[in-house]
């Protein structure tokens, strides 16, 4: 559905944009994953038909975003970073402009809109000027905007940004079930958001695509190790040693006891395969420690991405 | 057409439903309802003393046109304050977009950049009808207690409209080069100000230059349309400066696409 050919953008004599590929197939939703400034925006942009690409090719749905953007532009549905809203328009008028310069004819624009206030769960405020709307409802606007012409591809530049928790769920929420119907493309810098909305990722860094994968499989080649975390009553030193002594321990290391009461907290890592959790519980049992606490601490995709990031920074120094 | 109509219809509501509208509309009748109202007391005045030194003379009263000597001045000044007041009418059409990142709706939505463009001229050229159409009530005051021509008052307006339409073409030309309404309005006046200015240094130069000079004045063609003359030459230099401003907001808003800002 999306296909993205060796684009690079320069701005002057930056390089925003540098060599990107990757596809995104029908009904796929990818998260677009990178720090500030690398390059989400642009890419998203260059898709979007906003910017011409410098070099390379990219297309949607079959169209070239630059021979045929009106094509393109048709069957794409994009929010911005900043939700493009005519802040002293009515919500339902601002849509109704929004599915009329989208092509929408006229017989199926009321119904399209009202789908689309129905689905971003905005019909309450659909006499509201968007001005007073809060900062939510305003992004959900913006998502309607996107919506409101079915398009084939959704391209959301950091849709969740600026929303409370529970909001954040509902557009989480909102962009999975929107799935399926459309092939979506969003971008984040949040990163539990992709692990919770995402079937692929593609992590960018400085302009370029450092990885792509799903989140599962980016964890798992990433991690080399398990790590465990346990709070034991006992002798600090002497728990420790014990630990160390187990089989396939890598490192163990003793954090400042949580609450004062002789319970000490270890961070205990060990080799990848191989479960060794039943064996270090008997063993502080049977030592006549108290076991308090045993939690897996499986390698998050922040550590992930902070991993391929920073990694990437090691090797051009 | 139906994308230019959109965005012309969205302009439009969009003055009405800020203050912009009413506050340009209102205070640019207010102005030039004071100079209407100066100009024609002025005539009035000038009548009145006419005819008593006619009655002393014991002479017949004399005949005083007030096409010449007050409608003419009052289309005089309606043109420049048009030309301060329509720049703040068109220097929100895309200064607003860019800073408040609409345009990346315009711009990824099927819609032109030629019609985006022609909407709002269009949008900015209805405001300045609506304001023209406001002014004619002043006319309307001339015909129930005189008798003016109504020729020149015709030709005339079209002058004014011409010229209007000259200020709202380059007011949305400069409204693309910068997101800030300020320096675009700025820009505007100063520009239309050079272009009206530029024929009254004919008088200093050698008279080929001096002629070339005044030619480009955007004043300079209004007179004849003042006068209650149709010179196509008139016409044809307005439509030309208009083209001339909505061509170059076209380049700039391709190159600014290229240039990503």
């Amino acid at each position: 559905m999306i296909e993205v050919n060796h684009v690079t953008r320069y701005f002057g004599r930056v390089m925003a944009v540098d060599d990107v590929s990757f596809q995104v197939g029908k009904g796929e939703i990818v998260g677009f994953l990178g720090p500030n400034a690398a390059g989400k925006t642009t890419t998203m942009r260059i898709l979007t038909t906003f910017l011409p690409a410098s070099k390379g090719t990219a297309s949607v749905a079959g169209f070239d975003v630059h021979e045929q953007s009106m094509d393109v532009r048709k069957r794409i549905g994009y929010l911005p970073e900043n939700p493009p809203l005519y802040l002293e328009m009515r919500v339902i008028d601002y849509l109704d402009f929004v599915a009329k310069i989208k092509g929408v004819d006229s017989k199926n624009r009321k119904k399209a809109v009202n789908e689309a206030m129905g689905k971003t769960a905005i019909t309450n405020v659909s006499n509201r000027v968007i001005k007073t709307l809060s900062k939510g409802y305003k992004q959900r606007v913006g998502l309607a905007q996107a919506l409101v012409h079915n398009p084939d591809v959704l391209v959301l530049d950091e849709p969740t940004v600026g929303l409370d928790p529970k909001q954040i769920i509902e557009v989480r929420e909102l962009i999975k079930a929107l799935a399926g119907n459309h092939t979506i493309i969003l971008s984040t810098h949040i990163l539990p958001e992709v692990s919770m909305t995402c079937e692929r990722v593609v992590i960018i860094d400085k302009g370029k695509v450092v990885a792509e994968d799903t989140p599962e499989n980016l964890t798992r080649k990433v991690t080399g190790s398990q790590r465990l975390t346990l709070s034991v009553r006992g002798p600090v030193e002497e728990v420790k040693q014990t630990l160390m002594n187990q089989q396939g321990i890598l490192k163990v290391k003793s954090t400042a006891s949580g609450d004062g009461k002789d319970v000490t907290t270890f961070v205990v890592e060990s080799k990848p395969d191989g479960e060794i959790r039943p064996a270090l519980a008997k063993t502080i049992i049977g030592r006549g420690w108290d076991l308090f606490e045993m939690v897996p601490e499986s390698m998050s995709l922040e550590d992930v991405f902070l991993h391929l990031t920073t990694k990437e920074e090691g090797a051009a120094q | 057409m139906r994308n230019f109509l959109a965005i012309l219809n969205r302009e439009v509501k969009s003055y009405f439903s800020s203050p912009i509208a009413y506050v340009v509309i209102g205070l640019f009748l207010l102005v030039s309802g004071i100079f209407f109202y100066l100009i024609v007391s002025n005539f009035v005045q000038i009548c009145m003393r006419a005819d008593m030194e006619a009655q002393y003379y014991r002479m017949a009263p004399p005949k005083l046109n007030v096409n010449m000597m007050a409608i003419r001045p009052i289309l005089h000044n309606m043109s420049l304050f048009a030309l301060f007041f329509l720049p703040l009418v068109t220097m929100r059409l895309y200064s607003d977009e860019k800073k408040s990142g609409t345009i990346e709706l315009l711009q990824t939505s099927p819609v032109t950049n030629l019609q985006s463009i022609l909407g709002k001229f269009a949008a900015g050229s209805v405001l300045y009808l609506i304001m023209l159409g406001f002014t004619a009530m002043y006319m309307v005051l001339l015909f129930i207690y005189g008798k003016p021509e109504f020729g020149p008052i015709l030709t005339g307006y079209l002058g004014l409209l011409l010229l209007g339409l000259s200020y709202v073409s380059f007011g949305v030309f400069f409204s693309t080069l910068t997101d800030n309404q300020i320096i675009a309005a700025v820009s505007t006046v100063t520009f239309i100000l050079f272009f009206w200015a530029v024929g009254w240094v004919s008088g200093f130069v050698s008279p080929a230059i001096g002629s070339a000079l005044s030619s480009f004045s955007l004043i300079e063609h209004f007179e004849d349309f003042a006068k209650g003359i149709l010179d196509t030459k008139h016409v044809i230099y307005y439509l030309s400066f208009i083209t001339m401003g909505l061509f170059l907001s076209f380049v700039s808003i391709e190159s600014a696409r290229w240039r990503g800002r």
